[in-house]
């Protein structure tokens, strides 16, 4: 679906979904996942941190980290940074983010420079964070099956400073970064509309009375005729 | 050169050494490059992780500093210790890279592909277990090496034949032979463990477990026709340290946990 919008054409694939993170490629008729989480999902970790900092649901939570980070940026934050070879982890990040939004209310939170702290200096560390972890973990599979291309596909993917990172670290291997925009990047429907069609579109049937629902599906379990 | 304009090495290669270094590999996380910069006599691999644009310059400082320094201190441990791994012979983490012995010779994954290229395509009779040896020793070895390992406390994270090196011996420098002779040449050699980028110190037998599941995959995937020939490096694994045989009791749970992994999600 991502590939039908954006034209890319080998890419690896970076999911992140509220629920979900995944660096995906796509290697003998299946898309196989190199890395992911290991505990919570990206989004999950930024919409927790945003009920931390009371930051406000409208219109979503990881949007308004993005536009208080650009506020940010005097001080880098000492957050720990967890990536195990392509996988990475949140849980620990999140936990020392609370800390810090913690402490700078209670009027002691101080900077690597001694100096206090803003809730814009905390977002822009958490996004530099987790963002350059993202960004290594794709970076990684890249290399891995030899691509230059990636496909961000997800909410957190809507990000502008995600995009931006993607873009530098695409440039570098020489290639390029694609991105859905809001009216896909949410819309499971029409994802899963689409990947039905290229199934019908090879010969796959499946009698209405015998579709059923499995919310569990994993990426690398369905098997993909439509792609060489 | 124009890939030297793309990738600037870092700067202590661009100062006069016997011969220019060569850039051997570029990974996603770094470049290695062979040069005589320490002597000129003395090639060594120099292993540098160049600054990523990506990210902020302070946090770019902060991994690459850190590890680069794990890297070493690791290599450091196992050189002491006894662990065939090449010596860490000079470094400047703050700069990004550290160097190490030179390693002559060819990564284990090229010796046992090389071997059986030469075998016929059939492939179900089981060879005669004579015309094998060489090759059932280099597995003998390998599980030495990675039982030496860990018996010092490491793991690895990331063991797979290319990521392990044949330090070529003199007397297998001399070309010719019959045929037989030199097919044994290509899995000949000490086998040297390389790329502690990702090691970790764990005595726990989960870790271990993991580490020896992680090549074990990495080899049916790279080796499939010699897949079978695994278990001999379990087997050699088992008689390296006290705890060994209770590493490979866990690593069938490992196994159990990967197959349901991907079979559910
Ligand atoms: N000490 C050495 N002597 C000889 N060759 C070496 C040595 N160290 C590394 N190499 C060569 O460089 C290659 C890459 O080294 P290494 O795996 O340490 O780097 P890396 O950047 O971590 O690689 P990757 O990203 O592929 O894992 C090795 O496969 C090997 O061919």
């Amino acid at each position: 679906m991502g590939r039908a919008i954006t034209g890319a054409d080998h890419p690896v694939v970076l999911y992140v979904l509220g629920g979900n993170t995944q660096v995906i490629a796509y290697a003998e008729q299946r898309y196989r996942i190199f890395g992911e989480t290991l505990d919570i999902a990206v989004g999950n970790c930024l919409d927790r941190f945003a009920r931390a900092l009371q930051i406000s649901n409208d219109p979503a939570p990881g949007y308004n980290i993005e536009q208080l980070a650009k506020q940010g940026g005097r001080v880098l934050l000492d957050l720990p940074y967890a990536v195990k070879g392509m996988d990475c982890s949140f849980s620990g990040i999140l936990t020392r983010a609370e800390e810090l939004a913690a402490q700078m209310k209670a009027g002691n939170g101080k900077g690597p420079d001694g100096e206090p702290f803003t809730g814009a200096d905390l977002c822009f560390s958490l996004q530099e964070t987790v963002f350059a972890m993202l960004v290594e973990i794709t970076e990684r599979a890249m290399a891995h099956v030899g691509s230059s291309q990636v496909l961000i596909v997800g909410g957190v993917g809507c990000n502008e400073r995600l995009q931006e990172m993607m873009g530098l670290m695409a440039a570098d291997r020489g290639g390029s970064v694609y991105a859905t925009d809001e009216r896909f990047c949410i819309d499971n429907g029409i994802m899963i509309a689409h990947a039905g069609l290229l199934a019908y579109e090879t010969g796959f049937r499946t009698p209405l009375e015998e579709s059923t629902c499995t919310q569990r599906f994993r990426t690398d379990e369905v098997l993909v005729k439509w792609r060489k | 050169m124009a890939a030297d304009a793309q990738f600037p090495p870092p700067k202590v290669l661009t100062y006069p050494a016997s011969a220019p270094p060569s850039l051997i590999t570029q990974g996603a996380e770094g470049r290695v490059y062979k040069t005589t910069h320490l002597l000129p006599d003395r090639p060594s691999a120099l292993k540098y992780r160049p600054p990523k644009p990506y990210r902020h310059p302070i946090l770019d400082a902060r991994l690459t500093k850190a590890r680069i320094s794990s890297e070493a201190k690791v290599l450091e441990r196992c050189w002491r210790e006894g662990v065939p791994v090449p010596p860490v012979y000079a470094m400047d983490p703050a700069a990004g890279w550290m160097m190490m012995e030179w390693i002559e010779g060819i990564p284990v994954r090229v010796g046992i592909n090389e071997w059986l290229g030469e075998r016929p395509e059939d492939g179900e009779e089981p060879a005669e277990a004579a015309e094998e040896a060489p090759l059932i020793d280099l597995m003998k070895r390998i599980g030495t090496a990675v039982g030496a390992l860990h018996r010092t406390g490491v793991v690895h994270g990331d063991l797979t034949t290319s990521n392990m090196m044949l330090r070529q011996r003199k007397e297998d420098q001399v070309n010719g032979g019959t045929g037989a002779e030199s097919k044994a040449k290509a899995v000949a050699g000490d086998v040297v463990i390389i790329d502690f980028g990702l090691a970790t110190q764990s005595m726990a037998d989960e870790d271990r477990a993991v580490d020896l599941y992680v090549l074990e995959r990495a080899f049916a995937s790279t080796h499939p026709r010699a897949e079978r020939l695994f278990a001999t490096v379990l087997e050699s694994y088992k008689h390296t340290f006290k705890k060994a045989p209770s590493v490979l009791i866990k690593l069938e749970d490992v196994r159990l946990r990967g197959r349901k992994r991907s079979m559910l999600g």
